[in-house]
């Protein structure tokens, strides 16, 4: 078993096991943990297929961005989780059935699954020679030069989707103060303030 | 010799042995950094600073560090035990891993892989985990405030950064730190530098380094006239000292990779002079400097403030600035001052 077999195995076990106490844990919080340490196994096992640059993408924006909201919500919110969880008896035989039925069709798809003949060559012939550029490389000349349009299109779809949960979620109250920074900037000390000379005995 | 270092068994010994001599490095330099850092500040306040332990005080680092060691560590009552042990821990750990590839000279790098920027990138995300875990598992208010601030400070000046590295990679046409210093080697010594064309990157980068690592003017999440100590309040003894250290660590690797990005790495800045890790060595130090310097000068943000130039002054400065260098690299101008891809990779 070389080096790389061992951290496979290393790899995929703390993934699994990631997983698995993501949603058996009984805290929302160590769940998060739980799940940031699937993430990383399982960029820990595209460094091994070698493809780096997704590993450290994985890492860049599901643990130090997605993970990050994640914990913030579930450090926020005051629910009682011994609650939810009592309830959650109730469903168990429904989770699992939807569990079992997804197993199976994974199982269903994976029996049947055929490799077409073709698809080797169909790979290829988009993919840029490989002895020539790092994986990064090729990765940028696909979505930037063969297929700019498309990887464009896919953005303007997530910016309409970013703009309409701002719309969504904007609400605009008008009883609360707000800091303006430019009017606090440009306050002058002359009229802010007064200077009063108080006579001893005497108010204002 | 040369053939044992080929077997698995040698390559294991090699990196470890590495792996040592930049624990060490940065250990050392660690202990000489905290005290020039209280040094610093004690000159501008026209103070003496640490001076009984040693010539000029310059053991104090190690009599701290003992202390903190001998000491109890005291775990509140409704602590989460395990998570409150493991949060400094990530801290410690995560801002030691990016030294991993870092190159203090020509081929003097433990990692020379080719996504290194990203790697930097994504480990700096992870040393946000320490944070907030600590304040959450202290189970305590002000830990927990502090928690929340530095999480919300950290991921928003990672997007600037970010967008700051990716000029400083359209410039270059690669990932890789040592490509990046390659790339800055030029005729003209210290002009020929990454600093001159992306100017004013320098700025927002060495500012947005300051907000990322919770160095005063921005240190919010533990700002003792509001939070007592912040997210370390209730640490204490060894695992307080990791915080510090870890702390210390990720600053002294900010100012390498501001020597690494902007200022030629291991370059001499005069033609002629030979380059060497001592050119690295000293620009590292000379930005801790500065940092320490900007620790002693500056007052305190506001967190409205801080927050409001993370997103509405630097955010679009560095995404304008990707543009700006799209552009000018694609054109070659500036004599190509802007693609220097034939260098780099």
């Amino acid at each position: 078993m070389g080096v790389a077999d061992f951290a496979f195995y290393i790899f995929a076990i703390s993934a699994v096991i990631g997983g698995l106490f993501t949603v058996v844990s009984k805290n929302p919080v160590h769940s998060v943990l739980w799940l940031i340490l699937a993430f990383l196994s399982s960029a820990g096992l595209f460094v091994l297929l070698g493809a780096e640059f997704v590993a450290m993408l994985l890492v860049i924006v599901y643990v130090g961005a997605v993970a990050v909201l994640f914990m913030f919500v579930v450090m926020m919110i005051d629910v009682d989780f011994a609650e939810l969880r009592g309830q959650m008896a109730k469903y168990v035989p429904i989770a699992l059935l939807i569990g079992v039925v997804l197993l199976l069709e994974l199982s269903l798809a994976f029996g049947t699954w055929q490799v077409s003949n073709n698809a080797e060559a169909v790979r290829a012939a988009i993919a840029p020679d490989m002895a020539e550029v790092t994986n990064t490389a090729a990765l940028g000349q696909l979505v930037y030069e063969k297929y700019i349009y498309l990887f464009q299109t896919a953005g303007l779809i997530l910016l309409v989707a970013m703009i309409g949960a701002i719309v969504l979620t904007l609400r605009h109250r008008v009883n609360i103060k707000r800091q303006n920074v430019m009017e606090q900037m440009h306050r002058d000390p002359a009229k802010a303030m007064e200077v009063i000379d108080v006579k001893p005995g005497q108010g204002l | 010799m040369a053939e044992f270092l080929a077997t698995p068994l040698g390559i294991f010994v090699l990196i470890f042995a590495q792996v040592l001599a930049i624990i060490a490095f940065v250990m050392i330099s660690l202990l000489f950094l905290v005290w020039g850092d209280r040094k610093i500040w004690a000159a501008v306040q026209m103070r003496k600073g640490p001076n009984i332990v040693g010539a000029y005080g310059l053991l104090q680092s190690v009599a701290d560090a003992l202390k903190y060691v001998v000491k109890e560590v005291v775990v509140p009552a409704g602590a989460d035990k395990p998570l409150f042990f493991l949060a400094p821990m990530v801290a410690f750990v995560m801002s030691m891993l990016t030294w991993a590839v870092l190159p203090f000279n020509d081929g003097w790098v433990l990692a020379d892989m080719n996504v290194a920027v990203l790697y930097v990138f994504a480990i700096g995300g992870l040393e946000v985990y320490g944070v907030i875990i600590g304040g959450w598992a202290s189970n305590s208010k002000y830990p927990f405030l502090g928690a929340m601030r530095s999480a919300a400070q950290m991921i928003s000046y990672e997007v600037s950064i970010g967008l700051i590295l990716i000029g400083v990679i359209i410039s270059t046409g690669s990932l890789n730190f040592s490509d990046i210093v390659r790339a800055q080697d030029g005729n003209y010594g210290f002009f020929s530098w990454y600093w001159l064309p992306h100017f004013p990157m320098v700025f927002l980068f060495f500012i947005s380094s300051l907000a990322e690592t919770n160095r005063p003017p921005f240190d919010l999440p533990e700002a003792e006239s509001e939070l007592v100590a912040g997210f370390m309040v209730e640490y204490s003894a060894t695992v307080y000292l990791l915080y510090m250290a870890g702390e210390y660590i990720a600053i002294f690797m900010m100012c390498g990779l501001i020597s690494v990005l902007f200022f030629g790495g291991w370059l001499s800045p005069i033609p002629g002079l030979p380059d060497g890790v001592l050119w690295m060595f000293g620009k590292m130090v000379f930005f801790f400097f500065i940092f320490a310097m900007v620790k002693a000068i500056t007052p305190r943000y506001r967190y409205d403030q801080l927050m409001r130039i993370g997103w509405k002054v630097f955010l679009p400065l560095s995404l304008a600035w990707v543009v700006i260098v799209s552009f000018l690299a694609h054109f070659g101008a500036f004599g190509g001052a802007y693609a220097r891809w034939a260098i780099g990779g």
